[in-house]
């Protein structure tokens, strides 16, 4: 495995790192930059748990190896807050509680964030597609959905009235 | 991990379990004189903030924010002077802190309130001496004392040190508020880690860092039970950042054997690439004959043969089903079940001075010290164990083998911590399974169209004529319980596999297959399901479940009944063809369990392609007097309501050859998306004069047959197998 030195710029902050070219960005955020908001749920590219954005779009930290995240801009969800569709989510997240064991919101968030940035208004069908990458083993979908509709200033639709 | 706080404030309301608490015993306070205070579940800083441990642990079910809502209720805080603080894994200071059976709200409704109203009377007592007033005349608000006569208050804070010294009350005795004054109970409160879970914070087992932490990742025996034949690992060691290669045994197979290789490096990347470098050979000829096929083989032969244990016998079924005007049978089945925790088991430990420290997420954390202790030759009291926030549980983290793992690393490796991580291949490979299982159905019915007979012949795993783990079933279960002529026979088949609970264990299977052949014996009665469950559960009356479990009272069942037809304008499952002619449904369920009565109707269409898609669902329960924390209710059966749409939608089913678990990711083993779930779930509590019980669980069973009712009721198939797949 080839070493290397790679110069990342991560939430607004240049970083640079020696490792593996073809370690993933999931484990050089995890193990070497000690930034654990980015999760391992399956180092597959299946489930969506470590999404980060690279350049404003979603993408799959543990497909991503350094080597290509270098030189582009990354947001992971310790920074999603400094981009104003992160912001307002993260807002809306905990509004209406989204979260049950928590584990993949930030990519959740993240995803959401690539959506609304791409698609400010999105219809429910949209929301669906565009999120449709990201697992929520507790299934907290229907409140991932009104978050979203909230963040992006569409009518509130709760899905548990009678 | 823990706040900063003002130790002099440090108050000493502390909880002593005389060992571990049983089912139904209280949480007694520290009160023999000279007594160690052996933790507390509440600290006063200097600022007045209130720090309340929270015992239990968190899976996403919302319980490390719910019970301190119990203490704070009866401390009288106001809710934003809380901060909720994890407590140790230590059963012998707190009692049971399992997050399994949703037995969390009925065993600590009480002592939880007891524990907040004997602090407040601890710090009345200490209030009135040092005013010099009679403690009675003292009343109580957010945090603070006050006395009317002298118009004096002052923060709980100035009163912590004097609190710390009195004499505890009994806790039986303490009075408690009546609801009518709750102000933080039935209030929604979002999760104590909510604000941290957006900000990415560490939270979770998989986040613990320390200084010196290397990582190991496993190689497992791909069939389980088989053990390590030979291995090599020289060339992994020889690679960069490799460490270490130590067998370890998983708790699953015989001691002084060995079914686990964990490859241990600088970092868990190098640890997982630096597998492929061992070379390693199994001792798994026992294993080799287990297989789907070879189940499902087995459970027709034993369909041919009749029941081997005759598990529930009333009266005479056999004639019964001969003076029957009418006879259904059905034979339904569903599949093995992985968890899929998004979360992949993980466990840090660390090994000094004969010493063990664990970080786990882990579901019975009390239980893994017992393991632990017994793996590793030590005593439970030389493990100290910390609760980490758990990335989803249901049911996968009860057992406690990855911490019996990580313990035998950690030793062999003293002075430095350890973290060993699955990989999602492992993960689903090496869970302990929901198990598969058949039933065959023979029912009767009179000429008038009542259930005059039923008889059920379960297959299921197990050994030496009992049930493996999970593979238990009721000979109570309803309606055997309610009938003259009834029976439920069993025969047990042998597998290799681990079994385990999946939330709401037993019923999230039986529900689906007891109340799917309860709507066909409704369609053959020409009623419909909710019609056949009024009739056959009768007057209102305490019924049998399980042998010294909680009953089932038919009148709360026929309430929730009547609740969610009422909700969702039930007129039976016809529902008029969607914009574009789709053909749509609507099916019933009723299930109880974990104590919780929840029915549920599903509203479906089936669109282009033959796809089914849920529109709606509606759930109603019954879970006692009280909901606690309403806005993590609705959560909670929401996400159950889903997460079993999934087991009757998705393709779920984790299947074997040559004794090998075959999924290796979420291709394999889906889980529900976001696409699939439906628009709306509502969702309604019927307050009842019953103490609150949980939610973890019983919302789940019934939406099952109820989607299957629904596909039914659309198309006239009857699916009788999980996952459901239309023709």
């Amino acid at each position: 495995m080839s070493q290397g030195k790679f110069a990342l710029t991560i939430n607004r902050k240049p970083v640079s790192v020696t490792t593996d070219a073809d370690k993933p960005l999931l484990w050089v955020l995890r193990e070497e930059l000690k930034m654990p908001g980015t999760k391992f749920g399956c180092g597959q590219g299946l489930c969506g748990a470590c999404t980060v954005l690279l350049d404003g779009q979603a993408v799959r930290s543990c497909q991503t190896p350094v080597s290509a995240a270098a030189g582009h801009k990354i947001t992971t969800i310790e920074g999603a807050t400094a981009l104003p569709q992160g912001a307002k989510l993260v807002d809306m997240w905990r509004e209406i509680d989204v979260p049950q064991c928590g584990y993949c919101q930030g990519g959740q968030i993240l995803s959401a964030t690539a959506l609304l940035m791409a698609n400010p208004k999105p219809s429910d069908e949209e929301i669906d597609a565009g999120m449709n990458g990201n697992l929520c083993r507790c299934a907290t979908y229907l409140r991932i959905r009104r978050a979203i509709r909230k963040a992006a200033g569409l009518a509130d639709v709760t899905g548990d009235a009678a | 991990m823990s706040a900063v706080i003002d130790r002099r404030g440090f108050m000493a309301a502390s909880l002593a379990g005389a060992g571990a608490l049983a089912f139904e015993a209280r949480i007694a306070l520290a009160d023999t004189p000279g007594a160690v205070p052996l933790n507390a579940f509440i600290r006063i800083g200097a600022d007045n903030k209130v720090t309340i441990g929270s015992k239990n642990p968190e899976i996403g079910q919302g319980i490390r924010t719910m019970l301190p809502m119990l203490i704070a209720e009866e401390l009288d805080l106001s809710w934003d002077q809380v901060v909720i603080e994890p407590t140790l894994a230590n059963d012998k200071i707190y009692g049971v802190q399992s997050a399994g059976g949703s037995n969390s709200t009925p065993n600590n409704w009480l002592p939880m309130r007891q524990v907040g109203a004997a602090a407040r009377a601890m710090i009345l007592s200490a209030a009135a001496k040092e005013w010099g007033v009679d403690a009675a005349s003292l009343t109580t608000a957010a945090g603070k004392v006050s006395h009317a006569a002298s118009g004096r208050t002052a923060p709980y804070a100035a009163f912590a040190r004097g609190a710390a010294g009195e004499t505890a009350p009994d806790l039986a005795k303490v009075a408690l508020k009546d609801p009518s004054r709750f102000s933080i109970i039935g209030q929604s409160k979002i999760g104590v880690d909510t604000v941290a879970i957006t900000q990415g914070k560490p939270l979770f087992g998989i986040d613990v860092d320390m200084p010196g932490l290397i990582h190991g990742a496993i190689i497992k025996a791909p069939a389980h039970g088989a053990t390590i034949a030979t291995h090599d690992a020289g060339a992994a060691l020889k690679r960069k950042g490799v460490i270490a290669v130590v067998p370890v045994n998983s708790n699953s197979v015989a001691p002084g054997k060995f079914d686990t290789l964990v490859v241990v490096a600088d970092s868990w990347w190098t640890a997982k690439n630096a597998r492929e470098a061992v070379k390693v050979t199994w001792d798994d000829a026992a294993q080799q004959g287990f297989s789907t096929e070879a189940y499902d083989k087995g459970a027709a032969a034993a369909f041919a043969a009749g029941p081997q244990i005759a598990h529930a016998k009333n009266g005479d079924v056999a004639k019964a089903l001969a003076g029957a005007a009418k006879t259904i049978t059905a034979d339904y089945s569903y599949p093995f079940l992985a968890h899929g925790t998004l979360e992949p088991q993980n466990c840090t430990g660390r090994w000094a001075d004969g010493k063990l420290e664990i970080w786990a997420p882990s579901q019975a954390p009390n239980n893994g010290r017992n393991d632990t202790a017994a793996m590793l030759g030590i005593k439970g009291e030389d493990i100290t164990i910390h609760q980490t926030r758990i990335g989803g549980g249901f049911g996968r983290r009860l057992i406690n083998d990855y911490m019996v793992m990580v313990a035998q690393v950690a030793k062999a490796l003293p002075g430095k911590p350890v973290k060993i991580l699955f990989d999602r291949t492992d993960d689903l490979r090496h869970d302990y399974y929901r198990p598969a299982g058949w039933h065959r159905f023979t029912a009767g019915l009179d000429a008038k169209g009542d259930l005059v007979a039923f008889r059920d012949h379960f297959v299921s795993f197990g050994k030496d004529g009992k049930p493996i783990r999970a593979a238990e079933m009721s000979p109570f279960e309803f309606p055997v319980n309610v009938m003259a002529d009834s029976e439920i026979g069993i025969t047990y088949l042998p597998t290799n596999l681990a079994t385990g609970w999946l939330r709401a264990p037993t019923s999230n299977a039986v529900s689906f297959v007891y109340q799917s052949f309860m709507d066909e014996i409704a369609q053959a009665a020409g009623i419909d399901l909710p019609e056949l469950m009024r009739r056959t559960l009768g007057a209102p009356r305490d019924l049998a479940v399980v042998p010294g479990r909680p009953v089932l009272h038919s009148g709360r069942a026929r309430a929730v009944i009547e609740g969610v037809c009422k909700m969702a304008n039930w007129q039976g499952g016809k529902l008029p063809p969607g914009p574009k002619g789709e053909k749509r449904g609507r099916g019933f369920g009723f299930y109880f369990s974990h104590r919780g009565y929840f029915a549920e109707v599903v509203d479906i269409t089936i669109t282009e392609g033959n796809n089914v898609r849920v529109d709606k669902v509606w759930a109603c329960g019954d879970i006692g007097s009280q909901i606690i924390n309403p806005i993590n209710a609705r959560h909670q059966v929401q996400g159950a309501v889903n997460e079993g749409l999934g087991q009757g939608m998705v393709e779920q089913k984790i299947e074997q050859v040559k004794g090998v678990v075959q999924a290796e990711s979420f291709g394999d083993f889906p889980l529900i998306r976001i696409e699939q779930v439906p628009r709306e779930i509502a969702v309604q509590f019927l307050k009842t004069d019953y103490p609150p019980t949980g939610l973890g669980e019983p919302s789940l069973p019934p939406v099952i047959p109820a989607l299957a009712n629904a596909i039914f009721a659309a198309t006239g198939q009857r699916l009788r197998q999980l996952p459901l797949k239309l023709a």
